[in-house]
């Protein structure tokens, strides 16, 4: 069952990456490049409404949080390598199978080259257990439990910023 | 604008404001039917599929790793949820007729030239660092970028800020600043 609701939301999930076009490395690298916005619009967008849903369900106690640890040297040197290959490859992990589904056959390459880099975290993980995984760990934490704020004053605020931000993105053409 | 099947292209903000309603549903619908909140995500599939492959040469060293053992080689949730990606994007490329053959995308050949092989090398060198690179910070763009801020979390932000400014700053030293 878990497998079937999988694949549907994937497909789903998959269609709606395609007909946005974000799956292609001009859009990925042009938003690195800062010409083109488009990826930036798409997912922004899809983290206001889902803020919204996923408070709204949680509140009433129809859902559980699934918080993951803010440990800072991990998320910090991951986030960098992670940005450095992004760069490079022009696809992130959910959009390189889309990308190849629509034709861009050197996401292939990519793909590959993701599988062979989790080999390679697998075989480093002990000694990153060790190191980096322990370094500035601050637990499962989020934006209104450090600010002291309610959860909708946040979402509130970043629905804002969001707006004024596509505003902008508008008026620039970008 | 047209949001019809069959049109090549959907405004983003419509297509983005859809995957938000389908986050939220995914972790409804999974809550209720098989008692577990699944937010989107994709890199630990890449760390199962590994798994799955290196089982097949060398089975006790997968059964010793640790990382493997944490994460639990299987067929799960997520890696159907990146099967369907494909089929879901292939779908929507064949109604929109809006799939394109390509071994070398234009910025890429701007900078690098046309060679499909040196393309290939590439795109393979930054699918392995990134993933490395995801799987140290826990997440990618969707499991902290679209999940984990969805949630409000702490390493959602950082998470993000750190993969933009990391890709911002390399893209420009290896594009420059023309890219089109």
């Amino acid at each position: 069952m878990e497998q079937v609701i999988g694949l549907v939301t994937g497909l789903l999930f998959g269609f709606l990456l395609q007909k946005g076009e974000v799956l292609r490395f001009e859009r990925q690298v042009g938003f690195m490049l800062l010409k083109d916005m488009t990826i930036i619009k798409f997912m922004m967008t899809a983290v206001l409404v889902g803020m919204v849903g996923i408070y709204a369900c949680h509140t009433i106690g129809l859902i559980s949080l699934s918080i993951k640890a803010t440990n800072l040297a991990a998320i910090a040197v991951g986030g960098l390598l992670f940005g450095i290959g992004w760069a490079i490859a022009g696809y992130c992990p959910g959009t390189s199978v889309g990308a190849l589904a629509e034709g861009r056959i050197h996401a292939l390459w990519a793909i590959l080259g993701m599988l062979a880099g989790a080999a390679l975290y697998a075989e480093a993980y002990p000694l990153m257990k060790k190191t980096l995984l322990t370094w500035g760990n601050f637990g499962a934490i989020t934006l209104p439990q450090v600010l002291g704020l309610s959860p909708w004053v946040v979402v509130v605020s970043f629905i804002l910023v969001g707006l004024g931000l596509f505003a902008w993105f508008e008026k620039k053409g970008l | 604008m047209s949001f019809s099947l069959f049109s090549a292209r959907w405004n983003p903000y419509f297509a983005g404001a859809l995957v938000g309603i389908l986050a939220v549903l995914s972790v409804v619908v999974t809550t209720l039917i098989i008692d577990k909140p699944k937010y989107l995500g994709a890199s630990t599939t890449f760390v199962r599929a590994s798994g799955l492959a290196e089982q097949l040469v060398a089975p006790e060293h997968v059964a010793e790793n640790a990382y493997f053992q944490k994460t639990k080689v299987k067929i799960d949730w997520q890696m159907m949820f990146v099967v369907g990606i494909f089929g879901g994007a292939l779908l929507a490329s064949k109604l929109g007729q809006s799939a394109k053959f390509e071994t070398v995308p234009p910025i890429w050949e701007k900078r690098f030239g046309r060679n499909p092989t040196v393309r290939a090398i590439g795109a393979f060198i930054g699918g392995a660092i990134l993933l490395f690179g995801a799987r140290l910070a826990s997440g990618c763009p969707s499991g902290h970028g679209l999940s984990g801020n969805m949630q409000l979390a702490v390493s959602g932000l950082i998470a993000l800020v750190f993969f933009m400014v990391s890709g911002i700053f390399t893209a420009r030293l290896i594009y420059g600043k023309g890219g089109h």
